[in-house]
């Protein structure tokens, strides 16, 4: 019998990765292609759509060449990708209307400022969950309207299309302005501020706030099912999931019940936990969002934290600092010595993302005395990541019916075991490392494999999670709690910096 | 015998002119001050930065001793560089063996282990990271030795330990094990440290071709051996494809 794959899209912030995977959910064959970041002013952070979906051209052959595949093994096609990113297109022509606004764009923060003045968080928070910051779409929607003549005309008119990349890719894979899908995913839809979170459908109220036409606006689907066949790239290959990054790495980690967790530990991290069938409204500063919608099971929500300085302290220690050559040096110069001498670190470079939400922020280096050495604040900067992520499991735990009892992790940071015993110590639960790091990947490939049958539930997905690596906790307790309590002081000595 | 290596000489003269006076000096100066062509000068100097014995000033273009030579003799890869390097690869390997993998570095006459990813069958497993193995007694050890990462002579003038009856303990052995380790690029310990327990390994390469470290697989004889207590070639095929994969991202162009 020909062995058969599912093929995964993976587009993120810097690449777009095509990664085949097997039965066993092992990885099979990557292919990778970054793309240009487009810094045109002071905040603004554009891709260029057109650019991405031809990267997307020259991956998914080279994907399957590596692993002498063809397109008749393809079981089914997952997509994963970088949320909130917003992109405009014209239906006819299927020309994007400028750059891709990602994500990291914070050219909406006046509008946002004014929003929350204005209107308040609960108007948003009762009907999408979020309450209004730069990182989502609507904003940009509106922004867009106001800098672009006749846009809105157009868009009301149903000529200009908006979607998130997942659905700009699937549009062009399904055939196009020659009759292409225009459809997004419930996890992504979740983080647009346009989608009720309860109903997941685009919410009235939020469509006239915004002054965003239902025309333009993508069917939102769930997270797995069958929506099509490719006509480009992949003819007639099943199209069978799409989530946003962080919620796909929270399904290829398997977090199935309620209560299990995933950090996802990068630049930035991305800390999910799942809810259970009812959105839970955070009152500790965490997100609501749906985690995955399979066909026509109930949706499963999740709470999200997302810290936004982790690995890039390291990276900041090593390029600003000098201190060391590589970011898995920090390690070796933090065994240095045994401890932070006294000495902490908030890097809130661009203010406290969850659960503090303040932009008036900004870093400091507390407890400098003449015994620090490098060393010491090596540890701290890693003890940094440590302390955020247990400010927001603290949030979590205070927020959801079942609290933590072990944390999932992935991404690049997780080969720092110094850092990965500490995140175990200061949590008190065990800290597990899954055997396949490509969590997003794996997580869009799962939803799409179960879509087509591939796979046949959760359960068999979860017998092919297995674990790599475990670090068990050992700080002593008074330790741990002084500990904590010298880096809330930290924190507070942080805040409040910035004069608006 | 071939004589001497003329751009070696000249690379070594390079390197003494760096180490005196000021030390930092550009391309017209090092080239005057040994009588060489520019374009000479140049690639022997390009040659020497990449591997990081010279390094150029970014904004005045001079030349100066590099940062390796001042460490030579220490471990030149840092440990949790080749950790964070090769994880994606041990993953792989755990999860096509099916057995626990194990990522060895000479350290004092032992062997450190610094990176370990469990066997994929989800029972009850500890992180082995830190702890220390015998050279001697160990796949891990024996590649160490066999491609000179480590020397020999302070595990010979030691005497070996025997841990179990199949432990190398006599220097006639070792020596030809290690020959034959050479030979074959992998080594497989069965029963020599532990009885039941066996495990395969095979060299990590960096630049050049040095090897810095090791990486194998270990569990229980039956599951890595036939039943003539040979290690299963399937196995030792996919020990070797990590350890090229690994070596390939460090920079070793040939394996």
């Amino acid at each position: 019998m020909v062995e058969r794959y599912v093929l995964s899209i993976d587009q993120g912030t810097t690449s777009t990765r095509c990664i085949l995977f097997d039965h066993q959910g092992r990885l099979v064959s990557v292919a990778q292609r970054e793309h240009q970041q487009y810094f045109t002013q002071p905040g603004w952070v554009e891709h260029d759509a057109t650019e991405i979906w031809a990267n997307l051209g020259r991956i998914v052959p080279r994907a399957l060449e590596n692993a002498g595949v063809g397109p008749g093994q393809v079981a089914a096609i997952g997509i994963a990708n970088q949320r909130e990113t917003t992109v405009l297109w014209d239906r006819r022509t299927g020309v994007p209307i400028g750059n891709a606004i990602t994500w990291q764009d914070t050219r909406t923060d006046a509008l946002v400022d004014e929003l929350r003045r204005t209107t308040g968080d609960d108007f948003f928070l009762d009907r999408c969950g979020l309450s209004p910051t730069t990182y989502f779409s609507a904003p940009r929607i509106r922004w867009l309207f106001d800098h672009v003549d006749g846009l809105r005309e157009r868009a009301e008119r149903g000529e200009v299309l908006f979607g998130t990349v997942e659905s700009w890719l699937i549009w062009n894979l399904t055939g196009g302005p020659d009759g292409g899908l225009h459809i997004t995913d419930a996890t992504n839809a979740s983080r647009t501020m346009l989608m009720n979170i309860r109903t997941l459908s685009w919410d009235e109220e939020l469509l006239g706030y915004f002054g965003v036409p239902r025309a333009m606006l993508p069917e939102i689907r769930p997270s797995a099912e069958r929506y099509g066949v490719a006509r480009a790239l992949l003819p007639d290959v099943r199209i069978g999931a799409a989530l946003g990054d962080q919620q796909a790495a929270l399904f290829g980690q398997t977090c199935f019940a309620m209560g299990e967790a995933k950090c996802t530990y990068g630049t930035g991290s991305f800390l999910l936990m799942n809810t259970g069938t009812d959105p839970v409204r955070s009152r500790h500063g965490l997100l609501t969002t749906v985690g995955y919608k399979i066909g026509d099971e109930p949706t499963v929500y999740a709470l999200e934290g997302p810290i936004a300085v982790t690995g890039s302290l390291v990276q900041w220690f090593r390029d600003r600092l000098g201190l060391i050559h590589s970011a898995p040096e920090i390690e070796t110069l933090a065994r240095t010595v045994e401890d932070n001498g006294g000495c902490y670190i908030v890097p809130a470079f661009s203010g406290l993302f969850a659960p503090h939400w303040r932009s008036d922020a900004r870093g400091v280096v507390v407890g400098l005395t003449s015994y620090i050495t490098k060393g010491h604040l090596a540890r701290a900067v890693l003890e940094a990541t440590g302390w955020q992520t247990r400010e927001v499991i603290d949030a979590m735990n205070a927020d959801s019916p079942e609290p933590l009892k072990a944390l999932k992790v992935d991404g690049g940071m997780t080969a720092n075991n110094l850092l990965m015993q500490f995140v175990a110590d200061v949590l008190d639960v065990p800290v597990v490392r899954p055997m396949v790091s490509e969590t997003v990947s794996l997580g869009a490939a799962y939803a799409a494999g179960l879509a087509v049958g591939y796979w046949p539930d959760l359960e068999g997905l979860r017998r092919n999670w297995h674990r790599a690596g475990q670090w068990m906790p050992t700080m002593d307790p008074a330790r741990r709690e002084a500990e904590y309590e010298n880096w809330r002081r930290a924190v507070e000595r942080s805040l409040g910096w910035m004069r608006s | 015998m071939a004589g001497p290596v003329q751009s070696i000489e000249r690379a070594a003269a390079i390197l003494r002119l760096l180490a005196q006076g000021s030390g930092r000096l550009g391309l017209g100066e090092v080239s005057a001050a040994l009588g060489l062509a520019k374009g000479t000068a140049h690639g022997i100097l390009r040659t020497l930065q990449s591997v990081d014995f010279v390094e150029q000033d970014k904004e005045t273009g001079k030349y100066q001793l590099g940062a390796a030579l001042l460490h030579l003799g220490t471990s030149y890869l840092d440990i949790n560089e080749l950790r964070s390097r090769s994880i994606n690869w041990a993953d792989a390997l755990a999860a096509r063996s099916g057995e626990a993998v194990r990522l060895g570095v000479p350290l004092e006459g032992k062997v450190l282990i610094v990176h370990h990813v469990f066997r994929p069958d989800d029972t009850f497993q500890t992180l082995d990271v830190g702890s220390l193995l015998p050279l001697h007694a160990s796949a891990l050890g024996k590649v160490l030795l066999a491609f000179g990462a480590t020397p020999l002579e302070p595990v010979m003038e030691a005497e070996p330990e025997g841990y179990t009856r199949h432990t190398l303990t006599s220097h006639q052995q070792l020596g030809r094990a290690l020959g034959e380790i050479r030979e074959a690029g992998w080594a497989a310990a069965v029963q020599e440290m532990i009885m039941g327990e066996a495990d395969i390994a095979a060299p990590i390469r960096g630049q050049g071709g040095l090897v810095v470290g090791a990486i194998g697989v270990s569990g229980s004889v039956e599951r890595l051996c036939d039943s003539r207590g040979r290690p299963d070639p399937p196995l030792v095929g996919l020990v070797r494809d990590a350890a090229r994969a690994v070596s390939r991202d460090l920079g070793a162009a040939r394996w």
